[in-house]
């Protein structure tokens, strides 16, 4: 098992242990404490099961009084926290640390307030992302980001993470979908940027909490705009020859000035095991699909339907279906959906990665992939968020086979250099977390990454909420504050012009 | 007093490094159009960011535009729609309000002031569609974040923490936007004789409404002679912008344009009028009367705006409109602009924020103009800016509250 280099765990909280789950108890009464090794078991790991730790204890704090008074403790005391929403991260965020806090927010599981008229709803962290759109939904509306993980993970974590989904091409990341949080900082200071207003004044500190993955402050309530549900929303189901060709049949739809609600695009080994799984009824002589979404009002979707396939005949689509249903609709999604499992199915284990390319550069690096797959001996099927330029390769392996997990992750972190070096990023938006963290500077100067952990410095000065994560080496703040200057002559006076 | 007009980020990095060596401050600015808001800065040297232009990438099948700061957004605006996109967030032009000339105006600035227009409740603001960024920080380094991916999480998202700091933090010397199709075509639907409560509960239906619309604006009484020359007759005016390709627009129109007949008599404006009218709501036209009479452009839930300006009313005379489902409130006082009382009766009426956008440089010394935060905000404000720029070499005092 491959074990990532985590933070030197703190030999005086270790110590203290019993006294600070005994005050853990005392902050948070009644079941609110789990510290058997038993039951800290279910808390051990995140979506990615790759990485276990046992925390030191687990607390789940019921209101924002005990999150504030258990931050504040711990910060006086000098006792790292790592909070946890409903563990499905696939970058290793919420994994614990073995002399922390692990901070389960899921009892703050109320939605507290539903405004149709200002289009908000005010909602606790630990509810979930489909949560929100059943709680309004009776009233045609809904929440729009929407993570394939949407019946389990929290909106807390959604904004811990950015998350995104198939929609997010056309109505956004969690980012642009929510209006305000209410947030307790590692001080215990509990502070409320924006609301049901829009942009909050003076810095974005919303914009910066947003995918920070749990290392500035804990949210204890977000407030996330809703919209109204569109009156109709049909797919389209398009099979190519080669990749390439359906790619620039992306390309086109975007360039005629069409932004689908969704456009996913699966390769042949996604699409054989999708298929053997859920037999949503997938052409199996193809090398890509297409499943292209339109939604808005009927007479738009018709309009839009009729172009795209056209599009799609020009770039030598040698199938193409239409949902002429919700049944069928939810036919051609079940394919896709189930991409996951299905995978599951076909090898004992899977590695999912998330890197995001120019989409122009889907060939090249399909290509380069094809190649590591030969180089490291293992399968790779692709799910793509085509719109977006997000891909998804999954890496079969079998963990059982020694050394093939090590590959798998040396695997991994090939294709996101690659996706690097094409112009892309590492991580579309599963996050960095411990999985990525030691490729950062893949992309980023030590400059680029010093600048990243000063916000750090501004929100947590002692590096306390979830050390280990995002960063490759967490240097001291006091560190980083050191300015070092050097006086000269005043540049350019060529420039000058008064 | 130097004024620095670098042509390269190298430059920008050498003069910035060099001034945080000498702690001696910078004013920065694009084309200076909006000098006029916040507080006025002192500062010895000037770093003037307009020479630092050009549009550097742009893919519009990919829909990304890369450009440096100092690119005129009228450039941009103009390249785009030569291929039928546009920025969707619909950056207003402060100039005329501000008493200057009409489409100046920088990239960099679109960022620094965080713009956005009357699409801001369906498309979000500069801050929701940058992509990445190159800047220098107060500390003169040069530092990176994001990229050139419409969809990117790796670290902090340094981008969206400089949107709206108004040069306080760091030089941007370069951006990435996400750009995005520009709508076929456009209609408007007028709903007459509204007031202000009324019109709150008809634009919040037509939001609700699976009509897509991309602006929803009341133009009282006060202010409806002052949009398309004078254009609309006899009383307020309730307007609802519906864009998109041509079937989709009509199909919308229509169906809207019954539904809102329970409000009141319904005209429709064709896209020449229609974009026209957007664009006067967009930059404050009725109160860009070439005085300087403060203006106050208050952001609030859309449901409370009509009733903190009803209650505003009784303290202090005010002209005003309404864009944002009425969640956005322009402001044009008679005679001192009772900051206080403003921004007690937003506290009161669910909170957002007030800022004087417009007023003479005493006053603007004298009032915050940006709304005051409670304590722990400005602390933890206070020290995100000491750790981009600890010398305070950056726009120094701009962002102050008074
Ligand atoms: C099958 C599957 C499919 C997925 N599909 C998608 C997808 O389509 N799109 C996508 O974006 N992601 C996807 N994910 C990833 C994951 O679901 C998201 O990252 C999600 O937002 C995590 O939410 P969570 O509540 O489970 O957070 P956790 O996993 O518990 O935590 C994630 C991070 O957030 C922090 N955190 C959690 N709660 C809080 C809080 N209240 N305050 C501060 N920090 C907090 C944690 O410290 C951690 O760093 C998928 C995961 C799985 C397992």
């Amino acid at each position: 098992m491959s074990t990532p280099r985590m933070p030197e765990l703190n030999a005086a909280t270790l110590e203290r242990r019993e006294e600070i789950v005994a005050d853990m108890r005392i902050i948070v009464p009644g079941e609110g404490v789990v510290e058997s090794e038993a039951e800290m078991r279910a808390f051990e790991s995140d979506g990615l099961t790759a990485y276990r730790q046992l925390p030191m204890v687990v607390v789940l704090p019921e209101t924002v009084a005990q999150v504030s008074r258990i931050l504040k403790y711990c910060h006086e005391r000098n006792i790292r926290v790592v909070p946890r929403g409903s563990g499905t991260s696939l970058s290793g965020g919420a994994l614990p640390l073995g002399d922390a806090v692990l901070l389960v927010m899921s009892r703050f599981n109320r939605i507290l307030e539903i405004d149709f008229a200002n289009r908000a709803v005010v909602a606790q962290p630990g509810v979930t992302n489909l949560g929100i759109t059943r709680a309004v939904e009776h009233e045609g509306f809904y929440y729009a980001p929407d993570p394939s993980s949407q019946i389990a993970c929290s909106i807390g974590g959604n904004v811990a993470e950015n998350s995104g989904g198939v929609h997010c091409l056309k109505y956004g990341l969690t980012a642009n979908n929510i209006l305000g949080v209410e947030m307790v900082l590692m001080t215990g200071e509990v502070i409320r940027l924006g609301g049901k207003h829009l942009d909050a004044e003076g810095y974005d500190l919303l914009g910066l909490m947003t995918g920070s993955e749990g290392l500035l402050g804990v949210v204890t309530e977000v407030t996330v705009r809703i919209l109204r549900k569109p009156e109709t929303a049909r797919a389209m189901l398009i099979g190519f020859p080669s990749s390439e060709q359906a790619g620039q049949c992306v390309a086109e739809i975007i360039a005629a000035g069409i932004v689908p609600a969704g456009m996913e695009m699966m390769d042949r080994p996604a699409i054989h095991a999708a298929e053997d799984f859920v037999h949503a009824g997938y052409p199996l002589d193809v090398e890509a699909l297409l499943i292209v979404e339109l939604d808005g009002p009927q007479a738009e979707v018709d309009h839009l339907i009729e172009r795209v396939g056209e599009i799609a005949r020009r770039n030598g689509a040698t199938t193409s279906r239409v949902s002429n249903s919700e049944e069928e609709r939810a036919a051609f999604w079940a394919g896709r959906k189930a991409a996951f499992p299905a995978v599951g199915r076909i090898s004992p284990d899977y590695y999912c990665m998330d890197g995001t390319i120019p989409r122009k550069e889907l060939p090249r690096v399909l290509a380069g992939m094809r190649t590591l797959s030969e180089k490291y001996g293992l399968r790779v099927a692709n799910v793509f968020h085509a719109g977006d330029g997000n891909l998804h390769p999954l890496i079969l392996y079998d963990a059982n086979k020694p050394g093939e997990l090590e590959k798998a992750e040396a695997f991994g972190a090939d294709i996101l250099r690659l996706c690097v070096r094409v112009g892309g990023v590492l991580t579309g938006e599963h996050g960095v977390g411990v999985e990525k963290r030691d490729l950062m500077p893949e992309m980023f100067t030590e400059e680029d990454l010093n600048q990243q952990m000063r916000v750090k410095c501004a929100f947590d000065p002692n590096h306390l909420l979830n050390p280990g994560k995002m960063f490759p080496q967490l240097h001291r703040c006091a560190e980083l504050g050191r300015m070092h200057i050097h006086r000269g002559q005043m540049p350019f006076p060529d420039l000058e012009r008064f | 007093m130097t004024t620095f007009i670098p042509g390269t980020s190298a430059e920008v990095h050498e003069i910035v490094r060099w001034a945080a060596a000498e702690e001696t401050p910078l004013e920065v600015i694009g084309h200076g159009t909006k000098q006029g808001i916040g507080r006025p800065v002192q500062a010895e040297h000037t770093l003037d960011l307009s020479r630092l232009a050009g549009v550097t990438l742009y893919e519009p099948e990919e829909l990304v535009l890369a450009a440096r700061a100092g690119t005129p957004l009228a450039e941009v605006e103009a390249l785009l729609a030569r291929h039928g996109q546009r920025l969707a967030f619909e950056p207003m032009d402060y100039g005329p309000l501000l008493g200057g000339k009409a489409g100046r105006g920088t990239l960099g600035g679109v960022l620094g002031a965080n713009l956005s227009g009357p699409r801001r409740i369906a498309a979000g603001a500069a801050r929701d569609h940058i992509l990445g960024i190159d800047a220098v920080s107060g500390r003169g380094e040069a530092f990176k974040s994001g990229g050139r991916v419409v969809k990117n999480v790796t670290g902090y998202d340094l981008s969206k923490g400089l949107a709206g700091s108004w040069g306080t933090l760091a030089v941007v010397t370069d951006l990435v936007f996400k750009v995005l199709p520009a709508a076929e075509t456009e209609r408007t639907l007028a709903i007459a004789g509204l007031d202000d409560a009324q019109a709150a509960a008809a634009m919040a239906e037509a939001m609700g409404s699976d009509g897509e619309v991309s602006g929803a604006a009341h133009l009282p009484e006060g202010v409806i002679g002052r949009f398309l020359d004078g254009g609309f007759s006899g009383g307020p005016r309730t307007v609802l912008r519906v864009e998109g390709f041509g079937p989709s627009v009509a199909y919308r129109v229509e169906r809207l344009g019954r539904r809102m007949k329970a409000h009141g008599a319904v005209e429709v404006l064709e896209e020449a009028q229609s974009r026209r009218l957007w664009r006067e709501i967009r930059d404050c036209r009725p109160f860009a009367d070439g005085t300087d009479a403060p203006v106050w452009r208050v952001s609030m839930a859309p449901m409370a705006g009509h009733r903190m300006l009803d209650a505003f009313r009784r303290a202090a005379g005010a002209n005003a409109y309404y864009d944002w489902q009425g969640g956005l409130l322009w402001l044009r006082m008679e005679a001192e602009p009772k900051a206080e009382t403003l921004r007690t009766l937003i506290a009161r009426c669910g909170g957002g924020h007030a800022t004087l956008v417009r007023a003479t440089p005493a006053l603007r010394a004298a009032v915050s103009v940006f709304q005051p935060q409670p304590p722990a905000l400005v602390a933890l404000s206070a020290r995100l800016k000491a750790q981009f720029d600890p010398r305070n070499i950056l726009n120094p005092g701009r962002m102050a509250v008074a």
